[in-house]
């Protein structure tokens, strides 16, 4: 008891001051691309580079669904004329498919919730059940991180709960394999209606890199609407956890 | 002819090299090397010329290197697994993908459930199970009760299908029905290399990305002919062992948490996030996506970097070693622990267990020494296998101890020289009809991926081995006579990859 009482303690109050204070992200890291299509010389590098079939150029009009892209940075490493870079914007998050859709020249700014049904019962209190259909782990993960003390999404009232039956929110990982698809369809009736959907990844959201997989749906969007798209391979943790407060307007 | 062509690891070798035996000859080859001291890394069948390919691919620790035989087969053949109990997952495996009936074998069932690659029997077309409902072993009598869980669990994890056979709160059997991850990897990586190829391999079990990687990117370099640069190298190892820290602490972590010892369960929480933030600043993901790539790594480690890195270690990790002595010296968590899911010495040989969990059954096996990529390489220290009697409490204990080693290896490097090339010239060459074999130590356990090569620039068929895939059978023993309660903390003491077993 006294050992217990010393090492906490000595460990200190370690919950991250975000969303306080915006977050210390790696320098290396990848966040929301940035287009310049007057730079881009129509060489198709980009997209021969793409492991995730992202980047699609009509001319020089490029643009980068951040649904599919995985983030690693192949495209802008072969750009030579710098059309395309990663910014450290982490707010990926967003309520509308269309809006992951990077173009040139926009400025962007993160989506504000319009579900008002959703405010009323979820703006206080979010239990989540997730389920991975598919996921290699680290969606899982790094959703996982979020209850622990370093971000405490506790806090918040959002919570992870043990069955479907006690959810107000289903949050899907992976491409939806084919064998995890029934599972998926009654996990999702099972909670009480309304519920909502969060994708997290780029495989939920649109099967990632497995997209042309036969063995997977090609994420979750044929199945169930997601009324959260976080994208990312896997996302940051702060990239969901900003788009889970920012959904139910905490932030 | 020899019975086997010798392969170091990581190297290709012209496919017409590899013997092709009498049905007669690989049998008697395989077994009674395994038995001699070798062990089986990989099994898998190819399709070759209206027949069937079987090539086993055995390590033979005391040599440092690689065995590889094969056999042709049409339909059916002798099974192994009744005199080599470790063959029996391969053996479903290759039923599954090409309906080639291994007769004899105890415990034919799905792996997977998915069709046939060759759309041949058992298990297609109308014959295919659905997934999860297979002919369990079941038991019989008034007393007799069936736990079923999954797919779905209660945590926030991959599915899986459990399904125990108790008498009252005793479990006299676990059976372990997966499949439910499949996304059809192995598939989609033959045919053409692309910048696909290695993402799916880093994604082929998420939490072993660098591993991974590493072992893809070593079979790419080995077709070209090229090799990582030493600095490359180094980077690759330094991320190997911080890939391993963060596993192992999340699920110490894990373990004191499922024996609700909640200080330790909380600190360690936080602090596997330390380490996967360190592997951010070496690449920008905190699982080390990107990092490795065919011929080296992305990005390097300038001083500056190494010199944060080091700093960042030297204040977490005596916060790391208070959170687990503080676990470790809890009279109630040690109870909890010692004696729990034991899995014995020759039980673990007999399966083929790996890695971590064969180490805390006393098995000296680790492919850093036994098989190391490069000889002559830096290495890590070699734990010590003191009381690793196969218990969670082992298993514990072995992960205790790789993260001291672990970290000695981290410190080590990054205080040494880290400047030179990244990279090497890597053309993308994929010459045709070759093999290539490449193995790793992933925090699990041994990860092997093995190619043949088809035409030039494409794959006939690629074979990923997670060290998960020999290592359920090896959860399900430990689950015998043990209290259903004890099932969350042996699952955590192994916490194996149902992704890497279903790829």
């Amino acid at each position: 008891m006294l050992n217990a009482l010393k090492a906490r303690f000595f460990q200190g109050y370690r919950t991250g001051k975000f969303p306080d204070q915006p977050p210390t992200l790696p320098d290396r890291f990848n966040g929301r691309p940035v287009l310049d299509s007057s730079k881009c010389a129509d060489c198709g590098a980009c997209k021969k580079a793409c492991p995730a079939n992202a980047i699609s150029a009509v001319g020089k009009d490029l643009s980068i669904d951040t649904g599919k892209c995985i983030f690693c940075g192949d495209c802008a490493a072969v750009c030579k004329q710098k059309a395309i870079t990663f910014s450290q914007e982490y707010r990926l998050a967003n309520m509308t498919r269309e809006k992951l859709i990077v173009r040139s020249g926009e400025i962007y700014e993160p989506e504000r919730p319009t579900d008002r049904e959703f405010l009323r019962f979820c703006s206080k209190s979010l239990k989540i059940r997730q389920i991975s259909a598919g996921g290699c782990a680290a969606c899982e993960l790094d959703f996982n991180v979020l209850g622990t003390l370093a971000w405490d999404m506790g806090r918040f009232g959002i919570q992870v709960v043990a069955s479907p039956r006690h959810a107000d929110c289903i949050l899907v990982t992976g491409p939806v394999s084919k064998n995890m698809l029934l599972a998926l369809k009654k996990g999702y009736e099972a909670a009480p209606h309304p519920v909502w959907v969060i994708a997290c990844g780029a495989c939920a959201i649109s099967g990632g890199i497995y997209q042309d997989s036969p063995e997977t749906m090609g994420g979750i969007e044929e199945i169930l609407k997601p009324d959260l798209y976080v994208p990312g391979c896997p996302p940051h943790p702060t990239t969901l956890l900003e788009g889970m407060l920012r959904l139910m307007n905490r932030k | 002819m020899d019975l086997f062509y010798k392969l170091a690891n990581g190297s290709s070798a012209d496919l017409s090299l590899i013997p092709v035996l009498s049905e007669e000859e690989f049998r008697k080859a395989v077994i009674e090397t395994v038995k001699a001291g070798s062990r089986i890394e990989t099994m898998f069948a190819m399709p070759e010329e209206k027949m069937f390919r079987i090539f086993a691919v055995l390590l033979t620790p005391a040599e440092h290197i690689l065995n590889i035989t094969s056999m042709k087969v049409s339909e059916k053949y002798q099974a192994l697994t009744p005199e080599l109990a470790a063959a029996h997952l391969f053996e479903r495996e290759i039923a599954e993908q090409y309906g080639i009936i291994p007769e004899g074998h105890p415990n034919l069932k799905p792996v997977r459930f998915h069709e046939s690659y060759a759309n041949k029997a058992p298990w297609t077309g109308e014959k295919a199970p659905e997934i999860g409902n297979i002919d369990f072993m079941t038991m019989q009598g008034k007393a007799a009760h069936e736990v079923a869980v999954g797919p779905i669990h209660a945590g926030v994890i991959e599915p899986g299908h459990f399904r125990f056979q108790c008498m009252g709160e005793d479990v006299y059997s676990l059976e372990i029905s997966l499949g439910y991850q499949h996304r059809g990897i192995e598939k989609m990586l033959e045919g053409k290399v692309t910048p696909r190829t290695i993402r799916f391999s880093e994604t082929a079990a998420g939490d072993s990305s660098i591993a991974e990687a590493t072992v893809c990117a070593s079979i790419l370099e080995a077709l070209d002919g090229v090799e990582a640069t030493p600095a490359a190298r180094k980077i690759r190892a330094i991320a190997l062992e911080l890939e391993r820290i963060a596993n192992h602490v999340g699920d110490l972590g894990a373990l004191a948490g499922d024996v609700a010892f909640l200080p330790t369960a909380s600190f360690c929480g936080r602090i596997r996030g330390e380490y996967l933030n360190m592997t951010a600043e070496l690449c920008g993901n905190r699982f080390g996506r990107g990092l490795v790539v065919p011929g080296g790594v992305k990005a390097g480690i300038e001083p500056e970097r190494a010199e944060k890195i080091l700093k960042w270690i030297e204040r977490v990790y005596p916060e790391l070693k208070n959170a687990l002595d503080l676990m470790f010296d809890c009279p109630s968590v040690l109870d909890r622990l010692e004696n729990t899911g034991k899995v014995s010495k020759e039980v673990a040989q007999e399966l083929g267990l790996v890695g971590m969990a064969g180490r805390a059954s006393g098995l000296l096996l680790d492919t850093r020494y036994d098989l190391p990529l490069k000889s002559g390489d830096p290495r890590v220290k070699r734990i010590s296998l003191k009381h690793c009697t196969g218990e969670v409490m082992a298993r514990a204990h072995v992960r205790y101890r790789e993260i001291e080693t672990s970290h000695e290896f981290i410190i080590r490097m990054l205080s040494e020289d880290l400047k030179g090339d990244i990279r090497t010239q890597y053309s993308g060459r994929v010459p045709a009809g070759k093999i290539a074999v490449a193995v790793v130590e992933s925090w699990r356990g041994e990860l092997c991926h093995a190619a043949v090569t088809g035409e030039e620039g494409t794959f006939r068929r690629y074979k990923i081995t997670d060290p998960s895939f020999h290592n359920w059978t090896g959860l399900a023993m430990a689950l015998r006579g043990e209290q259903i309660s004890n099932f969350p903390i042996c699952n955590k003491s192994f916490n194996l990859s149902y992704c890497g077993h279903d790829l």
